[in-house]
This record gives structure tokens, C-alpha cells and sequence, in this order.
């Protein structure tokens, strides 16, 4: 936090100089079509896990973000198909629904603590996933199929966002959408974290008695953190969705919701761009390692204890160590 | 009536030796150990080994279980586990490294043991039909054999020297070094028995459910689930969350059938709205 601000927004211009321009300038110089499906998905995890490392920022460790972008997904996903909706209208219901979902659950769980709330995070996403078995309106272990791209945007007459199903290349309209949505995602946490909510939040995760005794609202303050957190983790799923046009009770699981802790430990907790980074390191690594076929978990796994083992506080980390001793 | 008591009483038992290994590695080192499942599933790929292939007797291949997840407890405390308590900021962060030792050892059994279901030869045969229960003999020895195990397990706790050194490093770390307990030791012993025992029911219940390379995740939930009931790092907890979890399951599934497949998320839900009375559980410490 030492940099000054002129290095701050020369980083944030070469950061979306480089994900706005040079990505697909190099994706269309080189034919690598696919790896906007990659990109995206790195975007849309990351933003998934932003929201995980704003729980852990209050001092609880979420398993749990695979529930609400399970949520997220049905949300939008049955206001498409059974109501007809526009896709634009569903992304922030999705969102706001998983908020207001999560405040009710968070009010009693929020009070659990430790390993206490990580298993009951944990628990959470297997109840989503058994709800959406079990539920008539999420049709079952069938799940929601052929749900139709993102029509056009329009306000006042003027389109905003044309009708994706009408592009020639989608998947570049999907890219700079999960882009997007991750540079305003992080904006958001940037100025949440450096805002007096933010070191409010920080007090939370050092001794709730203490800052409840100097006149904190905690029990507000967690809840808040946590309905954020289900949003951003509501909207992923909502888009994820969209993009495969489907969604199955299987879609997010434990797996995932472990992913996404395990893309702000490695990224580094005590810091915001922590999951972005995680998330690229993580995704990417476990793709470049699927041509070693059947070892691919295996040095994966191994790679991730070695990691963790010379960097455990995360990646970022690494950049503070060389700071210190230079 | 009796059947379902007697399903759930035998189910208790074996959550309840499982519960009891993950819940002594938190209440020493406060890690959640996410590797519990697989270990679990380890041991009943070696009992399969050793009885089901290697046709050796069934106590030798339930102690090969035992000593080999012991060994790599005891390994994975030493390596791992206490170097990264050492450097991380977050206590926290050993849940990652948790979480990619599940992966590990995933990527082990399925690349030595292969994705199929495995199941070994009966080790007593024949059924138990009297008083209206009906229960194999097999099943009626792995639940003498698993409530024999949970009470050597709590009398070794109670009275042996290492167990009562144990209990006192899980009571106050630092009063246990304060008072000549040798911390690190005692770490180590007691990981490798949290291993150890879930190498032992992972053996145990090769001999009636089988084991298959997937099911190390469920069993790990599972055993979350239990240690909730009954208080994380209390063994009395875990024993009760075992008993209580295994009856709930056996009921609900017999109360519930005609609903499909709800009996876990009723007992999900019913957890939840316990948690929020009770939060640490049946017995456990606060804020574990």
C-alpha cells in the first residue's frame, strides 16, 4: 500500500489495456479461439472468488460460494425459460435473490465461527445441490437445458448490447461480459476493502468481542460482507448458466466451492487481487497439465502442497518478501 | 421398530470410529483434516490387498491398514502439516493444504487401485434372524468390532500416559509445553492415530460396503457432519454425533421413503437450525 498513486492507476490502465486490447488482439493473431472459454471462465471464477475472500476478510472461511452460484444459475436460468425474461434483467435478480437468500441464512450461521462455519458452508452447498434434485420447479437431475443466448440490450431505443445469438463470435461477446464484470467486481472490493467498512471488517476478523465492545455492529457488518458475497457469487453462476446453456444440480459442487477457497489461499488472504490471481494460476495450470492424462491430478495436487509449503500465504506474498529484503 | 434401532445403532458405530479420528487430529493440531474420506478409503484399498487379493487373514490386513495410515499420518504431520503452521500468517491456511492432500490422495488410489468398486469375501457368513432383527453375522461382528475399537480408543485416552498428554496439549497447548509435554511429539502421535483409525473403519467396512475411489469426499462430509453434532475436538461429542447420525439416517430412511430421496437434506436442514441453538455442538468447547 506504500505505491503511490500515479503507479496505481498506470497499473490499473495497463491491466485493462492488456485484458480489453492485447488479449484478443493475440487471441485473433493466433486462432486460439478456445482460449476465450478459458479466459472467461477464469473471469467468472475469479469473480465467484472475490466473494469468498470477502468472507474470509471478515474472518470466515466460506465453502459454501458453490450453493449461491448454484442458486444464481436456477434463478436465471428458470426466469429465462418459464417467464420469459430478458437475460440482462436476470443477472442482477439472480444476484440480489442469492443476497437476500444469504441474509437469511447468514443470520444464524454468521454466528458460528472457525472450522464451525467452514463445515456448515460446506454442508450448505451439498443442501443446494439435494434442494435442486428435489425441487419440480429446477426439473430434477435433468437440469435446465437449451436456454437461449443473451438477447439484445436496449435502452431507449439505442442498443447497447446487441443480441448474442446473432454475433459471429460469441464467444468473444461472453469474454469482455465476464471481463467486465470481473474489472467492476474487483473495483468494488478495491474500494470496499480501503473504505471505513472495510477496516471495520478487517476488526471483525482480528476479535469480534473486542470491536462489538468499542460499538461495532458486528452481527450487521458480517451479514452485510456475506449478502455481498452471495451476490458476486450469484451473478457468476447466472452467467455460467448463460454460457453453457444449461444448468444441472451437478454444475457446482463441493469441488468447487473448495476451488474457490482454494483460489484466495493461493492467491494470498490479505490481499484483494489475491483471487484473481489464484483463480488464472489455478485454472490455467490444471488446463496446461491435461496432456499429462492420468498423473494430471496427481502433479497438480503435488504441485499445490509444494506450493504451500514455500509460499503459504499466497502468491502475492512473494512480491512483500522480495519489497523487504530489497 | 427393532430393525431400525438396530440398523442405526450398527451404522452409529462406525460413523462414530470415523468421527473420532478426524476430531482428535482438530482437537491437537485445530485442523480440519479434508483427507479424512480418502484416508478412509486408503485403508479399505489395503484391506482389499491384503485379505481380498493376497488372501491373508483378515486381522493381518486390518493391521497393515492401520500401521500404513499411521505411518503416513505421522509423516504428513511431520512434513507438512507443522511446517506450514510454522510459516503462515492464518491458521487457516492448513485447511489448503488439507484440502490438497484430498486431492493427492485421490489421484494415489485412482492411480493404483483403479475407479471400480471393489468388495472382498464375507469374514463370517450366514444371517442373525430373531426378535425381529435381521442382521447378517458379518455386519453384527464389524459393530462389536467398531464399539470395541471406540472403547480401547477412550480408555487409552483416559488413562495412559500418551493419552493423557493428548488431552492436555487439546485442552491448552501451551500450558501442555509449559509443563514438560512434548508438543511436537505428541502432534505427531496424535495425527497418526486420527489417521490410523480412519485407516481401521475404512478396513472394516471393506468387508460389507466395499470401497471404490470416489466415495472418499462423502465419507469426509460425513464425518463433518458428526464431529458438528457433537462439538468439534471433544471425543464424547464425536461418538454421540456418530450414534446420532447414524440413527437419524437409519430412521429417515425408513420414515422418509416414500418422499424419495430427502433424508439427507431433512438431516442438513435439522443440522442447520440446531447449529443456530446450539453452535458448538452437543459438548464442544466454544469457538473451536
Amino acid at each position: 500500500m506504500t505505491l503511490s498513486r500515479n503507479i496505481k492507476i498506470a497499473a490499473v490502465v495497463v491491466f485493462l489495456a492488456i485484458v480489453f486490447i492485447a488479449v484478443p488482439a493475440v487471441i485473433s493473431a493466433s486462432g486460439r479461439f478456445d482460449l476465450y472459454y478459458t479466459l472467461t471462465s477464469v473471469a467468472l471464477l475469479s469473480i465467484a472468488s472475490a466473494g469468498v475472500w470477502l468472507t474470509f476478510y471478515i474472518g470466515r472461511i466460506n465453502i459454501g460460494q458453490g450453493a449461491y452460484a448454484l442458486m444464481g444459475g436456477y434463478v436465471s436460468a428458470i426466469l429465462v425459460m418459464n417467464h420469459g425474461w430478458s437475460f440482462w434483467l436476470t443477472l442482477p435478480v439472480a444476484g440480489l435473490f442469492c443476497a437476500a437468500a444469504s441474509v437469511l441464512i447468514g443470520l444464524p450461521i454468521l454466528r458460528l465461527r472457525g472450522v464451525y462455519f467452514a463445515m456448515v458452508t460446506l454442508v450448505l452447498t451439498e443442501v443446494a445441490r439435494l434442494l435442486a434434485l428435489a425441487l419440480p420447479i429446477t426439473n430434477g437431475a435433468k437440469g435446465i437445458v437449451s436456454i437461449p443466448l443473451p438477447g439484445a440490450l436496449s435502452v431507449f431505443g439505442i442498443t447497447l448490447i446487441p443480441d448474442f445469438a446473432t454475433l459471429q463470435n460469441s464467444r468473444l461477446a461472453f469474454y469482455l461480459l465476464a471481463v467486465t464484470l470481473m474489472v467492476a467486481c474487483f473495483a468494488v472490493m478495491y474500494r470496499l476493502v480501503n473504505s471505513r467498512i472495510g477496516k471495520l471488517c478487517q476488526s471483525l476478523q482480528q476479535n469480534e468481542e473486542l470491536a462489538s465492545s468499542i460499538g461495532v455492529n458486528i452481527a450487521y457488518l458480517r451479514v452485510i460482507a456475506y449478502a455481498v458475497s452471495s451476490f458476486f457469487g450469484g451473478v457468476s453462476g447466472a452467467i455460467f448458466a448463460a454460457i453453457s446453456q444449461s444448468i444441472y444440480p451437478s454444475s457446482f459442487t463441493v469441488t468447487d466451492s473448495v476451488n474457490f477457497m482454494l483460489n484466495c489461499f493461493l492467491g494470498g488472504l490479505g490481499y484483494v487481487f489475491g483471487p484473481m490471481l489464484g483463480t488464472l494460476v489455478l485454472y490455467f495450470g490444471w488446463d496446461l497439465l491435461f496432456q499429462t492424462g492420468q498423473f494430471q491430478l496427481l502433479i497438480y495436487s503435488g504441485l499445490m502442497i509444494v506450493l504451500m509449503l514455500v509460499l503459504p500465504n499466497g502468491l502475492l506474498s512473494l512480491a512483500e518478501m522480495t519489497r523487504k529484503k530489497g | 421398530m427393532e430393525q431400525v434401532i438396530a440398523n442405526g445403532l450398527y451404522l452409529g458405530a462406525q460413523y462414530a470410529l470415523i468421527a473420532l479420528g478426524l476430531t482428535l487430529i482438530f482437537a491437537l493440531m485445530n485442523v480440519l483434516n479434508f483427507a479424512h474420506g480418502q484416508m478412509y478409503v486408503l485403508g479399505g484399498f489395503i484391506t482389499y490387498t491384503v485379505y481380498g487379493q493376497l488372501g491373508l487373514p483378515f486381522v493381518v490386513a486390518l493391521l497393515a491398514s492401520g500401521v500404513t495410515l499411521a505411518v503416513i499420518g505421522a509423516l504428513m504431520e511431520k512434513f507438512l502439516f507443522r511446517t506450514v503452521i510454522r510459516r503462515s500468517h492464518r491458521e487457516e491456511s492448513t485447511m489448503l493444504l488439507a484440502a490438497a492432500t484430498a486431492f493427492f490422495f485421490d489421484a494415489v488410489i485412482l492411480l493404483l487401485f483403479g475407479e471400480k468398486q471393489r468388495g472382498v469375501p464375507k469374514i463370517v457368513k450366514g444371517v442373525f434372524n430373531d426378535a425381529g432383527i435381521i442382521m447378517p453375522y458379518d455386519r453384527l461382528v464389524v459393530g462389536a468390532l467398531a464399539i470395541v475399537f471406540i472403547a480401547a480408543f477412550v480408555l487409552y485416552m483416559q488413562y495412559s500416559r500418551v493419552g493423557r498428554a493428548m488431552r492436555a496439549l487439546a485442552q491448552d497447548r501451551v500450558a501442555a509445553q509449559l509443563m514438560g509435554v512434548r508438543v511436537d511429539r505428541y502432534s505427531m502421535i496424535g495425527f497418526a492415530m486420527g489417521a490410523m483409525l480412519a485407516g481401521v473403519v475404512g478396513g472394516l467396512l471393506v468387508t460389507i460396503t466395499g470401497v471404490n475411489s470416489g466415495i472418499g469426499g462423502p465419507i469426509s462430509i460425513k464425518a463433518f457432519l458428526m464431529v458438528m453434532i457433537g462439538g468439534a475436538g471433544v471425543v464424547g461429542g464425536a461418538i454421540a454425533g456418530g450414534f446420532i447420525l447414524g440413527m437419524m439416517e437409519s430412521v429417515g430412511l425408513t420414515v422418509l421413503r416414500e418422499y424419495g430421496d430427502v433424508t439427507y437434506l431433512v438431516i442438513f436442514a435439522a443440522l442447520m437450525v440446531f447449529l443456530s441453538v446450539r453452535p458448538n455442538g452437543l459438548m464442544g468447547k466454544p469457538w473451536g
